[in-house]
């Protein structure tokens, strides 16, 4: 079998394929009397071109999904093709390239590097993609006016607010033009308020025909924006509802 | 993604001046008492250095230091100017004497008796007076530090007169030499005189100094020496280096020095490898997340090593600098031995290769055992 390549080449995906397909996925933790079974055969398909929520009480799996299909932990069992790409069956190196090219993350607690300004770390990823730090930071100066943070570029993230630490967040994500927006709990740090202005400027930024974005959120006031919510209890799916 | 390791670095400027001052608390204390030792041991061969003019020590056999004299005999000098390697040869005598001084006092010196009609071994920078004036009679050099030490706070003044072995003596200059490892005054003298101010043996003559011929290596005549007249002849600097080793196997002085050495090496590794973990552990979500977002183990690997690196360069400028400085200080105003060869570089730039190795040794394990998932929770 020939393995799967570490990175698509994006003109051979259906954008009608589900950018994301789980089939009977289960991750356990430890094992023997520590056995901790996270996911419990979870099926569950994400399309392109629409936000999908990963709802549920805390404790019921949502994270760990989230870990599985973004390609940082690998399920016990089971199926997780995202892209089109067996992401558990490849290597290490190649499911890091994997993820540094096609997966953008939006942290629950921004996770910005403290010592660098709004600009250089929305440039990141594209440095870890081997790009220069000049462009990288030049293309980081075109993208921060998008997310309403053209006065804040050289500000450092403990100058920002936490719902502008998030915009930069969002920035730093969607730079190198991933197909695949993985969120956890992005509004979990902010006010409603604040909440709201971040998922609508997800919805207009981040949502596109070729993207799949996936929110995990526990937070039911932001539920109105999600065009697909996936309802998860102890492990499982137990609802998908879609709007369109 | 080194400039991104930089700025993490420099980021966190508590953490970041921590780690480097204990990197270069520990490069001074290596380089400064690494280079006191050396000053030290050098301290030792100070009248082997002196001696100018004269590139061969010819001793008795059993000879293991400069102070360890073993007196020769008038025929040895004879046997040594008979090796066809040797231009010439002429007796040296080195040996202790006490002065008596005017004021009553009594001081130990060092007493150098110089070959009557040559001079070799003679000072080569006076302070005071001429050198020809060794040979008048009764006639003494002393040199500077010595003087001060006989005569504290007076002004340098030719004539000073003070008794050896009942003898009297008299300044007839005052000279630069080195500081010796007894700190005692260095008198030079005629040989004729200073075999009287010495207390009276059957043999005197301490070593007999001699030159190659012209165009012969001073090894290959010292191999001839030896060959010839089974005594042990030695150039210059074999001698200087036989002496300090002698200082290094039979006294505390290197295990002492060592001891402090290998202090500043764990007290450095201790305090840069804990601030230097701590560090790490305060950016571990900010790697989890660099990981996550598609950074490989051997780059963040290489982020933490050129983090070390980088305070460990600093570090070590600092510390050498710093000791450095202290030399150059301390050497003018005290009367401390320090001498920074190009070695203690290497040495102390070695030590701090291996501390930061072993600083960075936890934290490289800290960021490769951590899931990218950490930045989920």
């Amino acid at each position: 079998m020939t393995p799967a390549p570490a990175t698509l080449d994006r003109t051979k995906i259906d954008a009608a394929q589900a950018a994301v397909s789980c089939r009977g996925v289960v991750k356990e933790f430890g094992g023997g009397h520590t056995l901790v079974t996270a996911l419990r055969g979870v099926d569950l398909d994400v399309p392109f071109g629409e936000m999908t929520l990963l709802v549920g009480p805390s404790g019921c799996g949502k994270t760990t999904l989230l870990s599985v299909i973004a390609g940082i932990l690998d399920p016990t069992r089971g199926e997780v093709h995202v892209l089109g790409v067996d992401v558990p069956r490849l290597s290490g190196g190649r499911k890091v390239a994997f993820r540094g090219k096609n997966i953008g993350f939006v942290f629950q607690q921004y996770n910005l590097l403290p010592a660098l300004t709004a600009a250089e770390n929305v440039a990141v990823p594209l440095m870890i993609g081997g790009v220069s730090r000049n462009a990288a930071v030049a293309k980081a100066l075109t993208l921060l006016p998008k997310v309403g943070l053209a006065n804040r570029m050289n500000s450092l993230p403990s100058q920002l607010s936490g719902g502008e630490q998030q915009r930069v967040a969002i920035a730093r994500a969607l730079i190198h033009e991933p197909r695949f927006l993985v969120c956890d709990e992005p509004t979990a740090a902010l006010d409603a308020e604040n909440g709201h202005k971040i998922l609508e400027l997800m919805h207009e930024v981040a949502v596109s025909p070729t993207r799949a974005v996936v929110i995990v959120t526990h937070d039911n006031r932001i539920f109105s924006f999600g065009d697909r919510i996936a309802t998860m209890e102890d492990g499982r799916i137990v609802n998908v509802e879609s709007k369109k | 993604m080194i400039w991104i390791a930089w700025k993490m670095l420099i980021g966190n400027r508590g953490k970041y001046l921590g780690i480097v001052l204990g990197i270069a608390f520990a490069s001074l204390l290596i380089a400064q008492q690494g280079s006191i030792f050396c000053g030290l041991m050098l301290l030792t061969t100070s009248q082997i250095q002196d001696v100018k003019g004269a590139d061969i020590w010819v001793m008795d056999r059993n000879v293991q230091f400069i102070d360890d004299i073993k007196p020769l005999s008038e025929d040895d000098l004879y046997r040594v100017r008979g090796v066809s390697a040797v231009d010439w040869a002429v007796r040296f005598y080195k040996g202790l004497a006490r002065a008596r001084l005017e004021n009553g006092n009594f001081q130990q010196v060092i007493m150098l008796g110089l070959d009557d009609g040559t001079l070799v071994g003679a000072p080569t920078e006076m302070v005071a007076g001429k050198l020809e004036d060794l040979f008048q009679p009764d006639a003494l050099i002393v040199d500077e530090n010595g003087y001060h030490q006989l005569w504290p706070q007076q002004p340098i003044k030719i004539g000073q007169v003070f008794e050896m072995n009942d003898r009297r003596g008299v300044i007839v200059g005052v000279c630069k030499a080195s500081r010796t490892f007894q700190t005692f005054p260095i008198v030079y003298a005629r040989y004729s005189l200073a075999t009287l101010y010495a207390p009276m043996e059957r043999k005197v003559m301490s070593f007999v100094l001699a030159q190659g011929k012209p165009g012969v290596p001073a090894e290959f005549a010292c191999q001839a020496i030896t060959k010839q007249t089974g005594l042990l002849a030695l150039t210059r600097e074999q001698f200087m280096w036989k002496t300090i080793m002698y200082y290094m196997n039979n006294t505390g002085i290197p295990v002492n020095f060592g001891i402090t050495v290998m202090l500043g090496f764990i007290v450095g590794t201790a305090i840069a490898g804990q601030t230097f973990y701590l560090f790490t552990v305060e950016n571990i979500k900010q790697f989890g997340a660099l990981k996550a977002m598609g950074t490989s183990n051997p780059r963040i690997v290489g982020m933490v090593l050129f983090q070390a690196l980088q305070v460990g360069v600093i570090g070590y400028c600092l510390g050498i600098g710093a000791a450095a400085t202290f030399g150059a200080m301390t050497k003018s105003a005290s009367k401390l031995a320090f001498y920074m060869p190009w070695w203690i570089l290497l040495v102390t730039g070695g030590a701090v290769l291996v501390m930061i190795f072993l600083s960075s040794l936890l934290s490289i394990r800290k960021v490769l055992v951590v899931e990218p998932a950490i930045v989920f929770k």
